[in-house]
């Protein structure tokens, strides 16, 4: 029977009434009497030398308040990386400035130049138009390959080149798997590359930095996924505001994907110039702005080789990536091709010998970080094509080559660092092939061949780390902040709770599965908790939301602190019921004393916490609060099987999705409704990436898909019904809650598989092709099936960026 | 958006003064030119918007032609002339979405003659006329590459004349991100012969694919075309696919569009 409240119940997302009548409080719909607007003058260059601004005519203009230039920001800090890289060689990464507003050179299109302050938005974009500069544009280097070559254009003059690090892991392991690869009965090959992408969430950014001159206290609200993480890097190394005098608010934000975690420019400067003018400075992003400011995710370029001995069993793998960092290192840049990647090249597999290699380049392009997933995708997308490859090559069944290679034993040390906790593999593709109904597969083939179209089926499994940690264990990893998270439990007087969490929501569902928890473990209804999230103002320090983290560490967290109210509220109703505190239960919203009738309500409990006039003053303090911060022992590791049947079209190359399925285990399940609404959008930014999105510079460096006019992002239309399950749990060991994760899944699991479907389909009509790259436009695939050129100038395969496709 | 001036004349005589003023534009469904104006590309000092204007709107039957008012919605168009001109209505109802197509004009997208609009290739495949505040110009003269037509200053289309054929089609394979047509095929068989417009496809905007016309108008069947090809030559060519890709295109929504025609 399916529970209609507490743990493991769909209930309704409390937030969406909110979100679907318009009574959301966005960043947007914050409006400050008496601000003014900022209009970000940006390079439309890729790489240039600014030899003056001009800007008097700017001045002079209708409600023009007041200019600022990189020279406003001579003596202010640049904006940090939250990451360092230690390469193969022990020497940190390359970490260059990144200015605020662009001091004396330009690096990508989209880097601000100027920014003008005005009474309206409309009058500070008509005095930007007025600005002069003379920018002297230099030659770019948007491909990985060239950037690195000697004498290449260097996108940052003061580092030795644009190696931003050169990582490999772990690099005691080369030796070995060199050999085992020599050794191999069998050894696959695949080169790829893992398209840019642009995160797209449907609000895009804004802050509003507002100064009051009373106090001198700084607030910025902002699109943010981690509004205490800005605080600290921006007040600590930008601005240097003490972090007493700096409040950051992160109210509702709709969407973020990774992208709206990072520290970004127009934060610092709304802030700073809100001080400087002693006015509100608000700042919207247009769309248009967003693809050339917002960070990008992906674009890592990559080969890998997988070593099998004569019986099919794994024995190496080996993989060399090119991963682009754009012009700067945005705030977690460099972690993702290394830590959130190379950890993971495992998978599901019990290789013995595995060696990552990574090469971290800077091109005049906009910074690339996390995005959904982040650097997991990147890993399971390389390993899943390279064994569905070596199937093929071998003649085996791809399921079965799989099956022969799972981990089964847990807890398993990977040969790259990290010990998986829990899992069963098998659990999960027995599911899938039972949701999948793989026996029917090749009627259904039957059908689609008889309407003149391929049909493909592709599978692949999944691992991923979530809920990274502990926080000693990243610090080691060159991480320069903590990975815990906080949680603090306000009971009132009347027995309602507030829980004020570090983790934010930004369409995840927070409001309504947290209180779950606390419902269960009270036995309140769950209309009785309320969750506050998104301000530094009235929540303990905390990391916020990314990397499938809120249940499994700010979960964990106000679980934490709710342990604590529930053992203190324990000894008041001992006290009122004159009864020790080690025979006291709570259960169903009442304490009752071990086998006694007698019981007192949570209510009167609580009332007794704040009105102490019946009360044990001499050994607890009144009030029934707590807090918590809950720093995980390891990561958690959701894993799954996927699978994908397509159709497509020979005559014009076109894939259309059939069916997806998808069996995850992400131990327990809090809201079945909500974690598989969380698969379904993973999904959907999956098959985005597999099929559609792309985002392309020409050989000068502009971007080419601005707009969605040309960067194609899913639709309804382009998505199957899905099939989700989560029934195969293997609860987390470490984690009060035993919860995974499940943000992230869907986004990693499902390009494999369609890429896999593809290609079976295609090998299916007699088309020996080994490998398309993603997205497999018609086009893409119309070439691949007839070995012609797909697209024209300055497209993917144009820049070639380390030469997979070269 | 820089400011402009707005005016709503209800006759087109009125329309034709208002338009005389320089930098004056006309306003249709404002589906291109207000995103245009939003992104400062076109900075008119003033808008003259066509939408009151009666006597250009609507879908007639005259004879065995079908005259559409310039101001005709796409929306209505897909709806008024589905009886009539299924080929034409078909092609209507699939440009955009329901928004665009409520306020989209058959006179803005003939007006505005982008290379991937879908209109166009209607109007050339059916050898129809534009009618204009001072003059009739045929198809045939009318498209003169991208973006650019027989169209003077400030000339407001008022109708279109589309001789109705006996058969016809309109296939359109969409651009993944845009969903405008990446090559979009009408076909159109008359008692005197077939017509094969193409759109989306070339540099020079919509054009005349005369080999396919010759083969079909002796045997109106897919079966007609196996060995013609187009050519790549003066196709376009980016991100979305090769001039190579979209000359093999033209050839699939050819067969694709006589199939569904035949
Ligand atoms: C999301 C989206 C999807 C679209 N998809 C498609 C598609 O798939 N296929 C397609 O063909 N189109 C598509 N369009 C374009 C759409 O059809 C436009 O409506 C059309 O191109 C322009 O018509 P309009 O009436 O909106 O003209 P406007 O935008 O008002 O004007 C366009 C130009 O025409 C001029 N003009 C307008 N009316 C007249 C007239 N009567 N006489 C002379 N000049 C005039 C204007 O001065 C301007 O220069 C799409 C548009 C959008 C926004």
């Amino acid at each position: 029977m399916p529970k209609d409240s507490g743990i493991g119940a769909s209930s309704k997302r409390r937030e969406d009434v909110r979100f679907l009548t318009g009574a959301g409080n966005y960043t947007d719909d914050i409006n400050i009497r008496g601000q003014a607007h900022v209009y970000f003058l940006r390079s439309d260059v890729a790489h240039g030398k600014i030899n003056g601004i001009d800007s008097s005519t700017a001045e002079a203009m209708p409600g023009v308040v007041r200019i600022f230039t990189g020279k406003d920001f001579e003596g202010i800090g640049g904006l940090p990386c939250g990451w360092q890289v230690t390469d193969r060689h022990g020497e940190v990464m390359q970490e260059p400035p990144h200015p605020v507003l662009a001091q004396g050179k330009v690096r990508h299109v989209g880097d601000p130049i100027a920014a003008v302050v005005a009474d309206t938005a409309e009058q500070a974009r008509d005095a930007a138009e007025a600005i002069e500069v003379d920018l002297e544009e230099l030659p770019a280097v948007i491909n990985m390959k060239e950037a690195l070559k000697e004498g290449a254009t260097k996108v940052h003059d003061d580092l030795t080149s644009n190696l931003c690090y050169d990582w490999g892991f772990v690099e005691e392991n080369k030796g070995a798997v060199e050999e085992a690869i020599q050794n191999a009965a069998h050894v696959t090959t695949l080169e790829l590359v893992n398209n840019r992408l642009v995160a797209n969430p449907m609000e895009p950014r804004v802050a509003v930095g507002d100064f009051e001159r009373g106090t001198g206290n700084s607030t910025l609200y902002t699109t943010s996924q981690n509004p205490h993480v800005i605080r600290l890097l921006m007040g600590a190394f930008v601005l240097g505001i003490p972090e007493h005098k700096l409040r950051v608010v992160a109210p509702d934000v709709g969407g973020g994907f990774g992208t709206k975690i990072f520290h970004y420019a127009e934060e610092a400067f709304c802030t700073f110039a809100a001080k400087a003018i002693n006015r509100p400075v608000k700042w919207t992003s247009s769309r248009s702005e967003a693809f050339i400011s917002d960070a990008h995710g992906r674009d890592h370029v990559t080969k890998i080789e997988l070593a099998l001995d004569a019986d099919n069993n794994f024995t190496a793998i080996r993989t060399e990536t090119h991963a682009n960092m754009g012009a700067y290192l945005s705030t977690f840049a460099p972690s993702v091709p290394t830590w959130l990647h190379g950890v993971l090249m495992a998978g599901n597999y019990k290789t013995p010998n595995i060696y990552v290699n990574v090469k971290a380049v800077f091109t005049n392009t906009v910074p690339v970080d996390a995005y959904r997933g982040a650097g997991r995708p990147e890993a399971t997308y390389q390993l899943e094509r390279v064994i569905d490859k070596a199937a093929r090559e071998l003649g085996v069944d791809p399921i079965a080559l799989r099956r022969q290679n799972f981990i089964t034993e847990f807890p398993y040390d990977t040969p790259v660092a990290v010990t998986y906790d829990t899992g069963d593999y098998g659990a999960t593709m027995d599911k899938l092939e039972e949701m999948a109904d793989i026996a029917g597969f090749a009627e259904r083939r039957k059908q689609s061949e008889a309407k003149g179209k391929l049909r493909g089926l592709g599978i692949n499994c999944y691992i991923e780390a979530c809920g990274i940690a502990p926080s000693n264990l990243v610090g080691q990893l060159g991480a320069r902040a903590g990975l815990y998270e906080s949680a603090t439990v306000r009971v009132n007087a009347t027995g309602g709770l507030v829980v004020m969490t570090g983790s934010h929501s930004h369409g995840q569902g927070h409001e309504t599965a947290f209180p779950q928890v606390i419902a269960d473990m009270i036995g309140i209804d769950e209309s009785m908790v309320e969750i506050v999230h998104g301000d530094t103002a009235n929540t303990p320090m905390g990391m916020g939301t990314y990397g499938s983290r809120s249940l499994a560490v700010g979960g964990s967290a106000m679980v934490r602190a709710a342990e604590k109210v529930i053992n203190k509220a324990k000894k008041i109703a001992a006290h009122l019921m004159e009864a020790s505190d080690a025979d006291i239960e709570l259960k169903d919203g009442a304490f009752s004393v071990a086998g006694t009738d007698k019981s007192v309500a949570w209510g009167d409990v609580c009332l007794a916490a704040y009105v102490p006039h019946n009360y044990p003053l001499e050994d607890i303090e009144p009030g029934l609060e707590e807090t918590a911060f809950y720093d995980p022992s390891n990561f958690t590791y959701p894993s799954g099987a996927y699978a994908c049947e397509v159709e497509v079209d020979p005559d014009t190359g076109k894939v259309t999705i059939e069916r997806m399925m998808a069996a995850d285990d992400f131990g327990n399940v809090v809201n079945p409704m909500i974690v598989s609404g969380q698969v379904h959008g993973g999904l959907a930014q999956g098959i985005g990436q597999a099929l559609l999105e792309n985002c392309v510079y020409d050989e000068n460096g502009q971007l080419l898909s601005a707009s969605y006019m040309d960067y194609a992002m899913p639709r309804a239309a382009d998505l199957p019904n899905f099939e989700v399950d989560h029934s195969c749990a293997t609860p987390c060991t470490h984690n009060p809650l035993g919860v995974k994760g499940c943000g992230e899944a869907g986004a990693i699991g499902s390009p494999p598989s369609v890429v896999n479907a593809v290609i079976d389909a295609l090998n299916s009509g007699g088309k020996d092709v080994p490998h398309i790259d993603m997205p497999m436009s018609p086009a893409r695939v119309w070439a691949a099936m007839n070995g012609a050129a797909a697209t024209g100038h300055g497209t993917a395969e144009g820049r070639s960026l380390g030469g997979a496709s070269s | 958006m820089y400011n402009f001036e707005f005016e709503q004349p209800t006759t087109v005589a009125d329309a034709v003064k208002a338009l005389s003023e320089e930098d004056a534009q006309a306003l249709g469904g404002g589906q291109t030119l207000l995103p245009t104006m939003k992104q400062r590309l076109a900075m008119p000092s003033k808008l003259v918007s066509l939408t009151a204007i009666d006597e250009i709107k609507g879908v007639k039957k005259d004879g065995d032609q079908l005259v559409i008012g310039g101001g005709t919605t796409h929306g209505t168009v897909a709806r008024e002339a589905a009886a009539s001109y299924p080929g034409l209505a078909g092609l209507a109802s699939k440009i955009g979405d329901p928004a665009v197509r409520n306020r989209g004009t058959m006179g803005g997208s003939l007006a505005n003659n982008d290379p991937s609009a879908c209109y166009p290739a209607a109007l050339l495949a059916s050898g129809g006329t534009v009618v204009t505040d001072r003059r009739e110009i045929a198809a045939d003269d009318y498209f003169q590459g991208m973006f650019t037509t027989a169209l003077e200053e400030g000339e407001i289309i008022t109708a279109v004349k589309l001789p109705i054929p006996e058969k016809s089609n309109y296939q359109k394979f969409e651009q993944p991100a845009s969903r405008f047509p990446l090559v979009g095929v009408f076909v159109a068989k008359y008692a005197g012969g077939v017509r094969v417009a193409v759109t989306g496809a070339s540099n020079e905007g919509v054009f005349r694919w005369t080999e396919a016309e010759e083969a079909l108008s002796g045997d109106f069947s897919a079966s007609a075309l196996e060995g013609l090809s187009a050519s790549a030559e003066g196709m376009i060519s980016d991100i979305h696919g090769s001039s190579e890709y979209r000359a093999h295109l033209i050839g699939v929504m050819t067969k694709r569009a006589v199939t569904a025609a035949a």
